[in-house]
């Protein structure tokens, strides 16, 4: 842990993470080991399917999953060198929406019904800030100028049914913005809920963001296209663990993991559907977490498995630096 | 892409049009005839209440025992005179300000206890939760005159014992309402937007989730209102509350049920004004009910 304490360029480090939610079925392991970190400036993506562990991963960090039923058995995860698990409550509240903001996948539920979205805004700039209220709410809508809203002064005085899907994107993306040294935004699926165009709006407006305003993303998603786009390093996980970790370039021209082989091949947009083949989809379907056994979860859908992938999880295997791949077969098939 | 984000004074003219919450509030309020009626009487009898010195005819306590039981129309009685010659009008006037008061102080009681246990037992859940609503369980097995009762002939039997008395037997329903609305708004994606943003549980309690209840709760305040004086009239009548020379219209009543087959118009016009301002509240709470019910608009 010291090396990367040392390390100031690192932002936050996530070691061996293992999250399990104690349920009356028994035990769902819904993160098992995940290692990574995030560098300053950097955009991670979070990628693979529903249920596969990378919303808690990311709630895990501001400590946002409902305890019970959920715990955070292992690991250490390292904000500028703080281990945030040791932390009470108190202080953990002190990073929420201060150094680590969040937005999130539903724009349409994600913010309160009876306030107005400027009021919504100035709020976190008086608990943060402790601004006083006209300051507070002329910063609000500064920061719905920020992110595009048209008329932000007119809009500020909008309840969130007042407006579309994008714009409540927006206003909630001004709203993670208020804290006052934004280090890191988490955005777990910021534009699954939204259509294309607004999506690639939301997406561009992000990046644009974050180059005026010096932080690093989180990006989780399920959406290969907004990796594509957006992120600099990519992290796959599946069925709670991590099987490929790449640089955005790498991953897409030389994925590894029989997974992420099948993520991208079920790619509509993958060169090799310009004929009329149909569309590839992986076989199978994601294992139970609560039944999950010890090896390679991927196992059972694997068209290259063999008896060496029911033995054990595989080790890591780094392929070229900075890109490694959790799989027995190490990149070697065919 | 830029272009596509700037439709802005389209966007604006289409928000113009929506209607702001305060006049569709109003305009469900006009499309419903039952609660305009129970508006007009809540507010005929707030402001019989608010100025009864100034509109009362006569003192309510002073006796005239020349003009006893005389009938109404009489001697400037508009609805003629009480047993003791006391002018009913004037203490049926007085009266709506007692029951007013009753009305609103006990619902009070009721909704800041009713409110915070509710809020903290929904919120917190687990033993805290089970605890609490076994509690109120074991008050709500009470008939709820009997409770109310107990509780006046454990404080002693007037009027602030009566409305402290309704407060608390009122209490329950409430916790049980606002737990549920609790529990169900805690789950919404907003609570946890707004923790991921730092706020304590204290602030999401009261300040993001209790808005957000604040629906259902004003409908049964308004209806507890109503109750709340037709149960202060019923323990006046008992003869637990309100003590003579009070103008209360349950003690009106009770005073004068003798007199019934004689002198009707003593315990009939203070039963009818219980009977209108009870109406009132009911009316209004239940079209308050469907103006904030999205699902019974049409």
């Amino acid at each position: 842990m010291t090396e990367k304490m040392n390390n100031d360029e690192i932002l936050l480090s996530i070691k061996d993470l293992e999250v399990n939610f104690y349920t009356y079925r028994g035990i769902v392991q819904a993160v098992r080991s995940v290692s990574f970190d995030i560098k300053k400036g950097e955009t991670l993506a979070l990628v693979g399917e529903s249920g596969c562990g990378k919303s808690v991963t990311a709630h895990s960090i501001n400590q946002l999953i409902p305890m019970p039923p959920g715990k955070i058995d292992n690991g250490e995860i390292f904000f500028e060198g703080k281990d945030l698990l040791k932390l009470s409550e108190k202080e953990i509240r002190a990073y929420r929406g201060d150094r680590i903001s969040m937005i999130f996948q539903e724009p349409m539920t994600s913010l309160n019904p009876v306030f107005q979205i400027g009021e919504q805004i100035a709020d976190v700039f008086r608990t943060h800030h402790g601004l006083k209220k006209d300051e507070s709410w002329e910063r609000a809508v500064k920061l719905l100028e920020l992110v595009k809203i048209p008329s932000p002064e007119k809009q500020a005085r909008s309840y969130p049914h007042q407006l579309s899907g994008g714009m409540r994107q927006r206003a909630m993306i001004a709203m993670a913005l208020a804290s006052p040294n934004p280090g890191l935004m988490i955005a777990d699926e910021p534009t699954t809920a939204l259509d294309v165009t607004i999506q690639a709006q939301i997406l561009r407006l992000l990046a644009e963001l974050k180059t005026e305003i010096e932080m690093s993303v989180l990006l989780i998603t399920h959406d290969m296209g907004v990796v594509a786009e957006t992120a600099d390093r990519v992290v796959v996980m599946y069925a709670g663990r991590k099987v490929e970790e790449a640089d955005v370039n790498d991953l897409f021209e030389n994925p590894r993991h029989p997974y992420t082989l099948g993520l991208l091949n079920s790619l509509p947009s993958n060169e090799k559907y310009r004929g009329e083949k149909r569309l590839e989809a992986i076989k199978g379907q994601v294992p139970d977490l609560l039944t999950i056994k010890g090896w390679c979860p991927f196992e059972n859908r694997c068209e290259y498995a063999t008896d060496i992938c029911r033995q054990s999880f595989p080790e890591r295997t780094e392929l070229s630096p900075g890109h490694s791949i959790w799989c027995h077969l190490e990149g070697k098939y065919e | 892409m830029s272009e596509n984000i700037m439709p802005a004074e389209k966007l604006q003219e289409t928000m113009d049009k929506e209607p702001g919450r305060v006049q569709e509030a109003l305009h469900q309020l006009r499309k419903n005839k039952g609660a305009i009626a129970g508006l007009v009487i809540i507010i005929l009898f707030l402001m019989t209440a608010l100025l009864a010195p100034v509109i009362a005819p006569h003192d309510p306590l002073e006796q005239n025992i020349s003009l006893r039981k005389s009938a109404p129309l009489t001697e400037g009685y508009i609805l003629g005179a009480d047993d003791l010659g006391r002018d009913l009008l004037s203490r049926i006037i007085y009266g709506g300000r007692i029951s007013m008061i009753i009305g609103v102080v006990s619902v009070g009681i009721a909704l800041v206890f009713g409110i915070l246990i509710g809020v903290i037992s929904g919120y917190y859940g687990g033993w805290l939760d089970r605890i609490v609503m076994r509690l109120i369980d074991i008050m709500l097995a009470f008939p709820y005159v009997l409770l109310t009762i107990v509780i006046v002939a454990i404080l002693g039997p007037s009027l602030t014992n009566a409305m402290i008395a309704i407060g608390i037997s009122q209490i329950p329903q409430y916790v049980r309402m606002v737990r549920a609305s609790v529990l169900a708004e805690k789950e919404a994606d907003y609570v946890t937007a707004e923790r991921s943003l730092g706020a304590s549980d204290l602030e999401l309690m009261f300040r993001s989730i209790l808005p957000n209840c604040l629906a259902p709760i004003s409908v049964q305040a308004t209806l507890g209102v109503g109750e709340a004086i037709l149960s202060s009239a019923a323990l006046s009548f008992l003869g637990l509350g309100a003590q003579p020379p009070t103008p209360e219209w349950g003690l009106m009543i009770a005073s004068s049920r003798e007199f019934i087959t004689t002198a009707w118009w003593i315990v009939t016009f203070p039963g009818i004004a219980t009977l209108l301002a009870v109406l009132g509240f009911n009316l209004f709470g239940d079209g308050l009910r469907d103006m904030l019910d999205p699902k019974l608009r049409d």
